[in-house]
């Protein structure tokens, strides 16, 4: 039994309101928002964020294999998986692959990994989906792209949902693309690109998988499918059979947008969160193909839904100030910029810290038991000598000693809120605080762990984490 | 372990005035501090057999004041232990006097940092991600927050001291600034780091100081009794931990108590309020001021509120801090705040401090703190006298 064990999902805390386009660019919108990213987060941290939702007590050194797909990755050579892997501390024994270029590009990872556990080379994976395409300003595109992530741990172990069926066709059609020196992505004439690409691709991937399977649109509870758009995506279930009504998985366009390739993956997550054993869902991702999977859903959904996914995310949200705030985060703003602003870095002192940074390992005392970030060789209360022992530190919540709201310090986003931060079972940190109300920050407050975008230094993007209150304080 | 009180003597001192000093180089601070201070030590520079330079980031090596002072080939040392690298040049160079090593030294602290335009201070070989994304004032903002929440004390109380300070250095024609601000006016600053406003916070100044020292027995020789005794100095370098440990709890500074400890010791200090008669700190920021007070003896920490309500360190009070204004007024380059300080103290010991003038003031302490809460810190504490 092949299946998918656990997920989880990450949408970000932010919302730019479909009314703050609407005032910049003057083109009535009807009401809507969408998720964006925060201004330290990027596809590998959203994608970090929704693993550690699926992980959850899933124990890390088990997974043999990570796939991470995304049409963003920060850089344009130099894997994401491996930074993804080290973030969430899985072991360095593993197989990582990006999966890019593709907005198909969860399916693909989800397909890939589903197949290499077939021929026997990992026992489970770990398949992340993570998206933050830059819509450019003013552009259709603009008002539909959200930002989001999806992860799924699929393997042998007792699954919640079965794969019974996959089925691929793969379609060379220019609908969207981004060259290598394009910042946005760019599109054809809609009509084009939607009546002669997306739609009779997506009836031949969903069509295909029927006939191979010998199905019909009434043997499913749910279909969940990639769509450019709303209207696109209504007339595209239509056309395969589908009851819109009954049978479709809301695409959340008003809510949180298109997420490029994580988005058929986490709409995919929401139909988990409302499925019962029994339910059987087509799911499909398109981009330059479509693929399509048979999934089964068994009794053991019972066991993932209190795992944070899309219902968990959708209300914790807060308004994006102004459509300028958000230009600003996506450095699409021409601002002053101190001439001393430039970060060094040294790239033999993040590889030696690499634990510390990335998987957040301190050191606990073997003898007084006292936990310290970062490492002490010589332990600060008993003085013994190199007899501590690395503990992770991500996955414990906090409160808040002491903190301040930091008018100079240098960030995109101002003021920066840092926090002294005493964690559950001992260990002290200083952390920015993200994705917070300054205002309304105060000493004992509980918070969690997120792992953000520091800055970046000579090209390179300094990875670290940060406090967040938790969800009841936000 | 002998106690370094009453062996060595400051005979000269001088200091530039401090400020924006657009039109000087480090070099030509260096020189006119060096040559106020021999010529009030009545030497001839050619006399000096070795000295101590103090500069954080402002140059580097002994050449930097050997080269514009002309000190050719003796011993010239450059030290550096963070805002404390002023009293630290002198507490080495003393060190060295005492030993009779050396009969005569220069000590010359410095700090341009206004070359340098909005950099922040520190820098350099920094870890690149446990160290970057905030600033000095947000950091001891981190005291400020906590300070307010385990003791009474308040943003207002935080004003008082920007006041007190601003006031003292309206009266020091060398301070950079010399206005005098109403506590609304630093209610209303705009924020820096949260609770801490403008008002709470030192400018970044250019200054230089000097400093002549021999041994006591050696002083009258040159300037009959002209001249102040290092009664003691104490320095404690922190492990940094606060920030990494759950028992820090973020309103004191053990490296201060730790300092005063060695300097109140030698100098047989018992009752700090009843003993001293002036006290120079260092008031990077108001929160730092008024967390000293507590750190240093100076009162209670938890009535620390009331002694400030009440005046107790105002030019009139029992115990006049900041004379001069303070890193808060009279301007912070780090090299030279230090020698600042024990310029202060011994114009004031001396009978020289003008309109500043305490009623014969007979002692006087020095205090510097380098880093910021829960980070690296270096405390140093001195006490001169008659």
């Amino acid at each position: 039994m092949l299946g998918i064990i656990s997920y989880g999902a990450y949408v970000p805390f932010y919302r730019l309101g479909w009314d703050e386009i609407e005032k910049v660019w003057g083109k009535k919108l009807p009401s809507g928002e969408k998720a964006i990213a925060n201004y330290d987060e990027d596809s590998i941290t959203m994608g970090v964020e929704a693993a550690v939702n699926s992980l959850d007590q899933f124990e890390r050194k088990n997974i043999d294999s990570l796939y991470f797909a995304t049409t963003t990755a920060p850089y344009k050579e130099k894997q994401s998986s491996s930074l993804i892997a080290e973030a969430l501390d899985l072991r360095d024994d593993i197989f990582t692959s990006d999966c890019t270029n593709s907005l198909r590009a969860g399916t693909i990872a989800f397909k890939t990994a589903i197949d290499s556990i077939k021929a026997g080379s990992a026992r489970r994976a770990l398949v992340i989906s993570s998206d933050c395409r830059l819509p450019a300003p003013k552009s259709n595109f603009e008002r539909f792209f959200g930002d989001g992530a999806a992860a799924f741990i699929v393997g042998y172990d007792n699954p919640a949902v079965t794969v019974e069926g996959t089925y691929s066709v793969s379609s060379d059609f220019m609908d969207i693309w981004r060259a290598d020196q394009d910042r946005f992505p760019k599109s054809w004439e809609q009509r084009f690109v939607i009546t002669e690409g997306y739609l009779k691709c997506i009836k031949k991937g969903i069509s295909g998988i029927m006939q191979k399977y010998r199905l019909l649109p009434e043997d499913f509870t749910k279909v969940v499918v990639y769509g450019p758009d709303p209207a696109s995506h209504a007339k595209a279930v239509k056309s395969t059979g589908f009851d819109l009504k009954k049978q479709v998985q809301h695409p959340l366009f008003n809510q949180i947008g298109n997420t490029g390739s994580a988005f058929s993956p986490m709409m995919l997550v929401a139909a988990l969160e409302d499925a019962r054993a029994g339910d059987k869902i087509l799911f499909a991702g398109y981009g330059n193909g479509c693929d399509a999977f048979i999934l089964y859903v068994n009794e053991n959904i019972e066991n993932l839904k209190n795992k944070r996914g899309i219902k968990y995310h959708l209300p914790l949200k807060k308004p994006c100030a102004s459509y300028d705030k958000y230009l600003n985060w996506r450095n699409l703003l021409s601002k002053e910029t101190a001439a001393s602003a430039s970060l060094a870095t040294f790239l033999p002192w993040l590889w030696r810290d690499r634990k510390q940074i990335l998987s957040l390992y301190g050191g606990r005392c073997r003898h007084c038991n006292t936990i310290f970030f970062p490492i002490q060789r010589v332990c600060d209360k008993c003085l013994s000598k190199d007899e501590y022992e690395l503990i992770r530190l991500s996955d414990r919540k906090g409160k808040i000693f002491t903190f301040n709201v930091d008018h100079l310090a240098p960030s995109l986003e101002s003021p920066v809120v840092i926090t002294i931060v005493d964690l559950e079972g001992g260990g002290r940190l200083r952390l920015e605080m993200t994705d917070c109300f300054p205002e309304s920050v105060k000493i004992s407050m509980g918070v969690e762990l997120t792992f953000r975008k520091m800055h970046d230094a000579m090209g390179i993007n300094h990875y670290f984490w940060k406090s967040r209150p938790l969800c009841e304080e936000r | 372990m002998e106690s370094i009180k009453d062996k060595v003597a400051i005979i000269g001192m001088g200091c530039t005035k401090f400020g924006e000093r657009w039109n000087m180089s480090y070099s030509d601070m260096i020189i006119e501090a060096a040559y106020e201070a021999y010529e009030d030590a009545q030497i001839d520079p050619k006399d000096i057999q070795a000295a101590w330079v103090g500069t954080l980031q402002s140059s580097s090596s002994g050449v930097s004041i050997a080269a514009p002072l002309k000190l050719k080939n003796i011993p010239v040392t450059r030290v550096e232990n963070m805002c404390a690298t002023g009293t630290e040049a002198l507490r080495n160079a003393l060190f060295a006097v005492a030993a009779k090593a050396y009969d005569l030294v220069l000590v010359v602290g410095f700090e341009k940092l206004k070359d340098l335009g909005y950099a922040v201070l520190g820098g350099g070989y920094e870890h690149p991600v446990f160290n970057t994304g905030y600033s000095t004032p947000g950091t001891y903002a981190l005291a400020a927050t906590r300070f307010f929440d385990k003791y009474n004390a308040t943003k207002k109380t935080l004003a008082k001291i920007a006041v007190k300070n601003h006031h003292n250095g309206s009266l020091h024609p060398k301070a950079h600034f010399q206005k005098e601000i109403s506590i609304q006016q630093a209610m209303d600053a705009p924020i820096i780091g949260w609770p801490l406003g403008l008002f709470d916070c030192c400018p970044r100044t250019d200054g230089a100081a000097a400093a002549i020292i021999c041994r006591i027995e050696d002083a009258q020789k040159f300037k009959k009794n002209d001249y102040i005794k290092v009664k003691g100095i104490g320095v404690a370098a922190g492990t940094g931990m606060g920030k990494s440990n759950t028992d820090y709890d973020y309103t004191h500074f053990d490296e201060n108590l730790s300092a005063a400890k060695q300097a109140y010791e030698q100098a047989d200090i018992k009752v700090p309020l009843k003993d001293l008669d002036l006290a120079m700190v260092h008031d990077c920021f108001t929160i730092t001021e008024l967390i000293i007070y507590g750190d240093l003896g100076f009162c209670p920490r938890e009535r620390v509120k009331e002694y400030v309500d009440d005046g107790i360190f105002t030019m009139q009070g029992e115990l006049p801090v900041n004379t001069d204004g303070g890193l808060k007024a009279f301007g912070h380059p780090q090299g030279a705040s230090g020698l600042r300080m024990i310029y202060e103290v011994y114009n004031q010991l001396l009978g020289r401090a003008g309109s500043r003038q305490l009623e014969s003031p007979k002692l006087g302490l020095t205090h510097n703190l380098g880093g910021a809460p829960g980070m690296e810190i270096v405390a140093c504490v001195g006490i001169f006298g008659l």
